[in-house]
């Protein structure tokens, strides 16, 4: 279990990674979004892995899964929800303003007009 | 329990909302109302900073939950200095922002500031560690939206970098968080400093991970080279109030560094000389980058922006050492460069709404009107960003030098410091030389005075207003420099707060009576 999981945010983080390196902002938003996908599931674990057990404490129960990190996996989903649309509006501002989608800056914002 | 503490955070959370709803198509409105609102803050923080001044450390827990279970907000000096610090420019720029009709050229600027400073206020009081990852994201949601503000192509590219690297750094925060939540049990920051101090000698690997994965993510906002590489862009096309008013966004990440390093991680010894280890060579990196920038920039804004780096660099330079002297300096000049950066991207401001095209470019153009005026507070705001006397810069740069001086790198510090400054200088007087006194050199003759806008036409909706808030700022400089000694004074009684951290987890963990 512990590998499975471990494996799964490896692989998560490496492919976010690689995916926001490119300089198309297509990739890079997909890349952002693993990359989210994997921090999600490392604060899920953050409360160590427990199977079948009830996530709050009641009387007469000693073994439970931390409900902690649930509660902050459900608001860090719905902030990264919510930033990657921004990020989406602004690529394909930039896409139709620009007329590419490249994420680097073209030589004239160094260089001004002219150059 | 003392309620005025969450009005902070919660007062513009009103305002914005109200504005966009009820106010969205009266521009008269929104002013006067976003205005009132943001003075109110300001007041507000006056007065906490006035509660503050005694030392006490204030508590306010959200819904009257028990720490750790409850989220807290703490009030102590260095939290009440940087709300005054955030109400000060957000009441300044966003008359700046009015008076030169920033305000209308896009939509929804006014809700967009509000919960700027909504997130910005939040950050600089609360004292839970996942709180403070929330508000964060409140401020850069708001920033994203205030950065593209007015459109443009070049602007929504160098936009879309800015949010780009922005989530990555909250992943990484994220990831920072977790780690040391599954450390410590608890994301409470008093109650996680209480707890680092008793941890078991084989935990301590994990929760160095954690610590300096934190210090990245606050070195990213804080924009320390090597994770600089969004802010020339940004700030350089960001329209320039709203570059006035992240002047304060890059502190929010100092900040985070003090209070990590003060409160939470102090009883770890070997962290504590991990983080000055790469913080100091960072710092002084970001402080060469920054001042080579000013000199080598072609373009008013990113010249700005890499002043604002420097700056960086050289309160860095102070905190890095953790010591009540250095953080004392650091505070100091933090406050001064947080309103001499704004002052300065305010000037470049004025000088781009009155050249043809709103162009930037150092090169000759035309002479533009008001430019007397416009060339003095240039002058000022150029002043105080490059640290000479007379005004709080030269005392800030002072105070950082002598903080150093115990150090075995003194040597080193000092001639950087005084190098860069040197840089500092020499490109702010190339830029203002290029604006004003070549004005007449690019072969187009002088405007006739009947064709120069007026400062009455439509395009300067009330220059007075402008030019009165740059004013403001550098006046704000002229009485810090004015009171250095009480100013000092209470720097260094932050600092000496700060050193402190077993009285923060007094206030928050033992002091609860009448808590759920």
């Amino acid at each position: 279990m512990e590998f499975l999981i471990a494996s799964a945010i490896g692989s998560l983080t490496a492919a976010g990674v690689y995916l926001s390196l490119r300089k198309r902002s297509f990739a890079v938003v997909l890349g952002m979004t693993l990359l989210t996908y994997a921090t999600n599931l490392f604060l899920f674990v953050t409360g160590r892995l427990v199977i079948d057990q009830p996530p709050v404490l009641r009387e007469g129960v000693t073994a439970y899964t931390d409900p902690l990190p649930q509660a902050l996996v459900l608001t860090a989903i719905v902030i990264s929800f919510g930033m990657t649309a921004v990020v989406v509006m602004m690529a394909l501002g930039s896409f139709i303003e620009g007329g590419d989608d490249r994420i680097d800056l073209p030589r004239r914002d160094r260089e001004g007009p002219g150059a | 329990m003392n309620h005025w503490l969450v009005v902070p955070v919660v007062l513009p959370a009103f305002a914005g909302p109200l504005i966009v709803l009820a106010m969205r198509h009266d521009l008269v409105l929104q002013r006067v109302f976003s205005t009132a609102a943001t003075a109110a803050q300001l007041l507000l923080a006056l007065w906490l900073l006035l509660q503050s001044m005694g030392g006490e450390i204030q508590v306010y827990r959200l819904g009257n939950w028990a720490a750790p279970f409850g989220i807290v907000l703490m009030l102590d000096r260095l939290a009440a200095l940087m709300l005054v610090l955030a109400g000060v420019l957000g009441l300044v720029i966003q008359l700046y922002a009015i008076g030169s009709g920033w305000d209308r050229r896009g939509r929804h600027f006014h809700s967009l500031w509000q919960f700027q400073l909504m997130g910005i206020n939040g950050a600089f009081l609360t004292g839970d560690a996942f709180n403070l990852f929330v508000l964060f994201e409140i401020l850069l949601i708001a920033s994203y939206g205030l950065m593209i503000h007015a459109g443009g192509e070049l602007r929504l590219r160098a936009g879309v970098q800015y949010v780009v690297y922005n989530l990555l750094g909250s992943s990484l925060f994220l990831a920072a968080l977790g780690t040391l939540y599954a450390v410590t049990g608890t994301l409470n920051m008093a109650d996680m400093a209480a707890r680092i101090a008793l941890l078991p000698a084989e935990d301590t690997a994990l929760l160095r991970v954690g610590a300096v994965l934190l210090m990245l993510v606050f070195a990213v906002k804080a924009a320390l080279v090597p994770l600089h590489f969004w802010l020339p862009a940004t700030y350089a096309r960001a329209p320039g109030p709203v570059a006035a008013l992240f002047a304060i966004m890059t502190k929010v990440g100092i900040y985070g560094i003090i209070r990590f390093f003060t409160l939470v991680f102090p009883s770890d010894d070997a962290l504590m000389r991990l983080a000055a280890d790469i913080l100091l060579p960072a710092a002084l990196v970001t402080l060469v980058v920054g001042q080579l920038g000013v000199l080598g920039a072609r373009h008013m804004g990113r010249m700005t922006a890499f002043a604002a780096l420097g700056s960086v660099g050289t309160v860095m330079v102070a905190v890095a050492q953790f010591q009540p002297a250095g953080l004392a300096a650091g505070i100091w000049y933090l406050v001064h460069s947080t309103l001499a950066t704004a002052a300065l991207f305010l000037a470049v401001d004025l000088i781009g709404t009155r050249r043809q095209g709103g162009s930037l470019w150092l090169r000759p153009a035309p002479p533009i009107v008001q430019a007397g005026i416009v060339a003095a507070l240039y002058f000022a705001a150029a002043i105080a960003m490059a640290g000479l006397p007379p005004l709080s810069g030269f005392l800030g740069k002072l105070a950082v030098l002598q903080s150093v001086r115990e150090g075995d790198l003194t040597a080193l510090i000092w001639t950087v410091i005084l190098v860069t400054s040197l840089f500092g200088i020499v490109g702010l007087t190339r830029a203002g030389s290029i604006v004003f006194w070549k004005a007449h050199e690019d072969g187009t003759p002088a405007p006739h005075p009947a064709e120069e806008p007026q400062p009455d036409a439509p395009g300067f909706p009330s220059a007075a207003l402008a030019l009165t808030s740059v004013g403001a700022l550098i006046a704000a400089m002229v009485v810090l420099t004015v009171l250095a000694g009480p100013m000092m004074r209470f720097a260094q009684d932050t600092a000496a707060q700060l050193s402190d951290p077993q009285r923060y987890i007094e206030a928050v963990l033992e002091r609860q009576e009448g808590v759920k």
